[in-house]
């Protein structure tokens, strides 16, 4: 294997367990010239706020950030679809040299007007941090003209991390929570967040809520409304998925509202159980509760099993790498493998914090490359390097998987199929089992002993 | 339902765009500077922006793309980015090791008022850049221009930092085919070889972006133009330039720079733009144009012929980039069809005189704007609809709204795979082109005919 070169700053952000172990480094930006896979501030409140259906989402500044995003998820929604449009203030040079209040102001009014939103969303990008446009003003006229809450999210790319673009997102919705009425909310309620809905995966989440006799109030933001987020602290619990995107938000209405949260994970039949689980063990008061989850868990799993096994008898011993944003996500998956009887030779985040990391670390088997903010040349070397037949990562990844002549899953944005849920292990079972036995790969150079050009 | 969102009514839209049919810069000199050989693109900003160009072109070409950015943080906003980029450099160098880095700006380096070729000065200076490989720069500012302009800009910038001339002219025509595909790029080629003419072609993304599947993950893939034969470009004997808006200022710098003579042409899409180039280039090289090419040609305009009782008066929705749609345009009305809705993103007064004077003889009102978005385009098919829409991946949404059908043309196509495999320009290009509107156009009468009239008969 030809070996590549890792600057020694990066040195600490690659752990190979087995080794001694040490702390990984994480959670700081990339070194500048890296090929990174990671984004920016605006990119992560833009995709926590875009499943909102019947908002307005108004981007503050040129083009591109509004282009780039426009319809750039596969989230649902069963009514508006405003979200999916794309507004742009598309400023100007001349825009940049005397501000763009009052282009994003005209803006505002025509979109509202022409639309009727229930709230609107303003994205600061890169540029409005430097020219020093006033935009929370601007929103303050224009929700007083209008009658609709207009919200600034300050996400200007620089600023920090996708981390911080969450936090940001979560900031902005924090002041739509709590304007709404909460009467009539029953005892047994809860908002389910960190879930988007791709491809409809919190409807299958919110039916197995239903089905414990417990009531969703919101969803944060999968096929979101804006009235309900207004009124969504009227619930007894929070459910967290996705930690990195919502856990901020849970924690303003942990401090505001009284209200508990718990950190799930719907993917995998171990996750998904436990989830449920402990959500029932929350509202331990009602025993209906636990029976019902226990019932739902049995018939869910009871359905699956036969379709995984036959899946797992082929995919045993196969070697997988994964490469995901949010560590979180890297745990269950990892867990959702070994069900399949696969094995993770690589697991790496984007935006992993040390906790992450350590859990990481336990979970993995000795020899487990373990990867903070990696690059390209990392990835496809140890993917070689580990023999890998799977890779799970997000659109960048793909090109470079196949390219290797490994199997691929997009765990991202990327996809039209449900992975949360019973149902989604066992789509995310035939997805994998399909491109792991692909016979496109008899023909793959990898597998032939090298390509002779 | 998504683009119900769309009203009929058109209004003056001054402060807004909806839908947009361009997008910036950047993304435009990223994609041109895959076209130097071991080229890593930089881009000079936040983390954000290259995170967006690298995905939206892996979408397109379904290929890795690779580039480095300077990561901006609060401090480098502030006190600006030179030391971002001299790190930056000095790492890319250290670790990914391209034999140039290919620096664009971003919207927030141009307003801070980063200097690059001070800060490229300065790496030079420091050693930053080893013996032997070079650092070339493009101002890419966002809210100038678009894509296209980003290209044109970086396509100059090879020009300005490696053309030479060694005081004699060589055999060799440069070619600049503007923002197409690789597989256009190597269809170009072709041609150039069937009239053996040496060429060289710049950007060129030939087996970078077209890449076969080697079970290696290359960095630097096999294509691109080289470094040589850019600094060769200035003692061709001159420049085929495809494209004025992509690829005009690089071939009109050549001219300044090396007096290098240039032509300027439509790109080669269609039957009269084809003729138009192969005969500028026939007249540059004094070379005569084999058989192989007029068989060629005579294939397209028999297919034409075949086609013809199809496609009379039927209309059209074009909406794409400006160098793109006049040569479709003009290919569009040559095969009797009516492109009555022309629009594109990038501001282009030259586009609308040209299309103008190419809609002239049509029986029909021609609607025609450059610097508008989809939601205009959208509204003008509303009030006037078509039988065809023609455009980028986002068309797709009016082509369903709409119940019209549509042919993906342009960038981005992020919902297909295999475009970029097969060239739309040149003789052979056209043929397909005109494949896929008479397949778009017979597949919808085959859809909607009763069971009494679906039968084999065209």
């Amino acid at each position: 294997m030809r070996s590549i070169q890792i600057l020694k700053e990066r040195k600490r952000q690659i752990y190979h367990k087995g080794e001694e172990a040490f702390e990984i480094e994480c959670e700081k930006k990339s070194l500048a010239g890296s090929v990174s896979q990671r984004a920016c501030v605006f990119c992560g409140s833009r995709v926590v706020l875009y499943p909102i259906a019947d908002a307005l989402h108004l981007i503050h500044g040129p083009i591109g950030c509004a282009s780039y995003t426009w319809d750039i998820r596969g989230a649902l929604s069963s009514g508006p679809q405003l979200h999916r449009m794309s507004f742009s203030t598309d400023l100007q040079e001349k825009d940049i040299i005397f501000g763009g209040e009052k282009k994003l102001y005209q803006a505002l009014v025509k979109l509202i007007e022409l639309y009727h939103p229930n709230a609107a969303f303003v994205y600061a990008t890169c540029i409005i941090g430097i020219i020093g446009d006033d935009i929370d003003s601007v929103c303050r006229r224009v929700a007083e003209k209008k009658g609709i809450p207009v919200l600034p999210v300050h996400s200007e790319g620089f600023k920090g991390t996708k981390k911080d673009g969450y936090k940001a997102a979560c900031e902005a919705l924090a002041q739509l929570v709590g304007t709404g009425s909460i009467e009539n909310r029953g005892k047994y309620s809860l908002n389910i967040m960190g879930e988007f809905n791709i491809a409809g995966e919190a409807w299958t989440i919110k039916k197995y809520y239903e089905k414990m006799g417990l009531e969703v109030s919101a969803i944060f933001t999968g096929d979101g409304r804006v009235d309900k987020i207004k009124r969504s602290h009227g619930v007894k619990l929070n459910v967290v998925q996705c930690s990195g995107s919502m856990l901020h938000l849970a924690k303003i209405m942990e401090e505001k509202y009284n209200i508990p949260y718990i950190r799930v994970s719907y993917f995998g039949i171990e996750d998904m159980s436990k989830a449920l689980y402990d959500v029932a063990d929350f509202f331990k008061d009602n025993l209906q509760i636990m029976k019902k989850t226990r019932e739902l868990v049995r018939e869910e799993i009871k359905a699956i099993s036969p379709e995984i096994k036959k899946y797992k008898k082929i995919l045993s011993g196969k070697r997988a790498a994964i490469y995901v944003g949010g560590a979180f996500k890297a745990f269950s998956m990892i867990k959702a493998l070994r069900t399949l009887g696969m094995e993770v030779v690589l697991a790496g985040s984007q935006t992993g914090n040390e906790d992450d990391y350590k859990l990481l670390r336990d979970m993995c088997e000795d020899g487990t490359v373990i990867v903070d903010d990696a690059n390209p040349l990392e990835l496809s070397k140890y993917c070689l390097e580990k023999k890998v037949d799977l890779f799970v990562g997000g659109v960048k990844e793909r090109p470079m998987a196949y390219k290797l002549g490994i199997g691929f899953c997009d765990h991202n944005h990327e996809r039209k199929i449900s992975l949360a849920g019973y149902n989604g292990m066992i789509n995310f079972a035939k997805e994998v089992f399909s491109s792991v036995t692909s016979p496109v790969w008899q023909f793959a150079p990898r597998k032939r002993g090298g390509y002779k050009a | 339902m998504l683009l119900r969102h769309t009203p009929d009514e058109i209004k003056e839209r001054k402060s807004l765009t909806v839908n947009p049919a361009k997008t910036c810069q950047p993304i435009g000199a990223m994609y041109a500077a895959l076209g130097i050989h071991g080229c890593l693109p930089h881009s000079h900003g936040s983390q954000g922006c290259y995170a967006y160009h690298r995905s939206t072109l892996t979408r397109h070409y379904k290929e890795p793309v690779m580039a480095a950015t300077s990561s901006f943080t609060e401090g480098a906003s502030v006190f600006g980015g030179q030391s971002n980029l001299l790190q930056a450099i000095d790492n890319i160098f250290t670790i990914y090791k391209p034999d140039i880095i290919a620096v664009h700006t971003t919207c927030l380096s141009e307003t801070i008022g980063d200097d690059l070729p001070q800060i490229i000065g300065k790496a030079q200076v420091t050693g930053k850049i080893p013996e032997g490989k070079f650092v070339i720069h493009a101002n890419t500012p966002s809210y100038v221009g678009t894509h296209v302009t980003g290209f044109a800009n970086m396509t100059r910038a090879m020009v300005d930092y490696f053309a030479e001339s060694n005081g004699h002219k060589t055999e060799q025509i440069n070619i600049i085919p503007g923002w197409v595909e690789p597989s256009d790029m190597h269809e170009i080629k072709r041609i150039a070889a069937e009239l053996e003419v040496p060429v060289v072609m710049f950007p060129d993304t030939e087996n970078v972006l077209n890449g076969p599947q080697t079970g290696k993950y290359e960095m630097f893939p096999k294509g691109g133009v080289t470094i040589d034969e850019l600094i060769s470009t200035g003692s061709s004997q001159g420049t085929i330039a495809l494209g004025g808006l992509a690829s005009g200022s690089a071939a009109k710098a050549l001219d300044t720079k090396c007096k290098v003579p240039c032509e300027i042409l439509d790109l080669p899409i269609g039957i009269k733009a084809t003729d138009r180039f192969v005969d500028a280039l026939r007249k540059m090289a004094g070379v005569n144009v084999p058989d192989t090419i007029t068989i060629e040609r005579g294939q397209l305009l028999d297919i034409i012929t075949d086609m013809q009782a199809y496609f009379y008066h039927k209309k059209v929705a074009l909406v794409g980039d400006p160098d793109q749609l006049i040569s479709l345009t003009e290919f569009l009305v040559s095969i009797d069809m009516m492109p009555i809705h022309i629009l594109t993103g990038t501001r282009d007064k030259n586009f609308e005189k040209r299309i103008k004077k190419i809609t002239a003889d049509i029986p029909h009102e021609v609607n025609i704007a450059s610097g508008k978005d989809m939601m205009l385009f959208h509204q003008w098919v509303k009030n006037d609809p078509v039988d065809l829409l023609m455009g980028n991946t986002y068309v797709k949404y009016i082509a369903r709204d709409e119940d019209i059908p549509f042919i993906r043309f342009g960038f981005p196509i992020l919902d297909r795979v295999g475009h970029s495999y097969f060239p739309t320009v040149c003789y052979r290009g056209g043929i397909r082109i005109l494949e896929k509107i008479l397949e778009a156009l017979m597949d919808r009468i085959d859809r909607d005919s009763t069971e009494i009239a679906f039968d084999l008969v065209m």
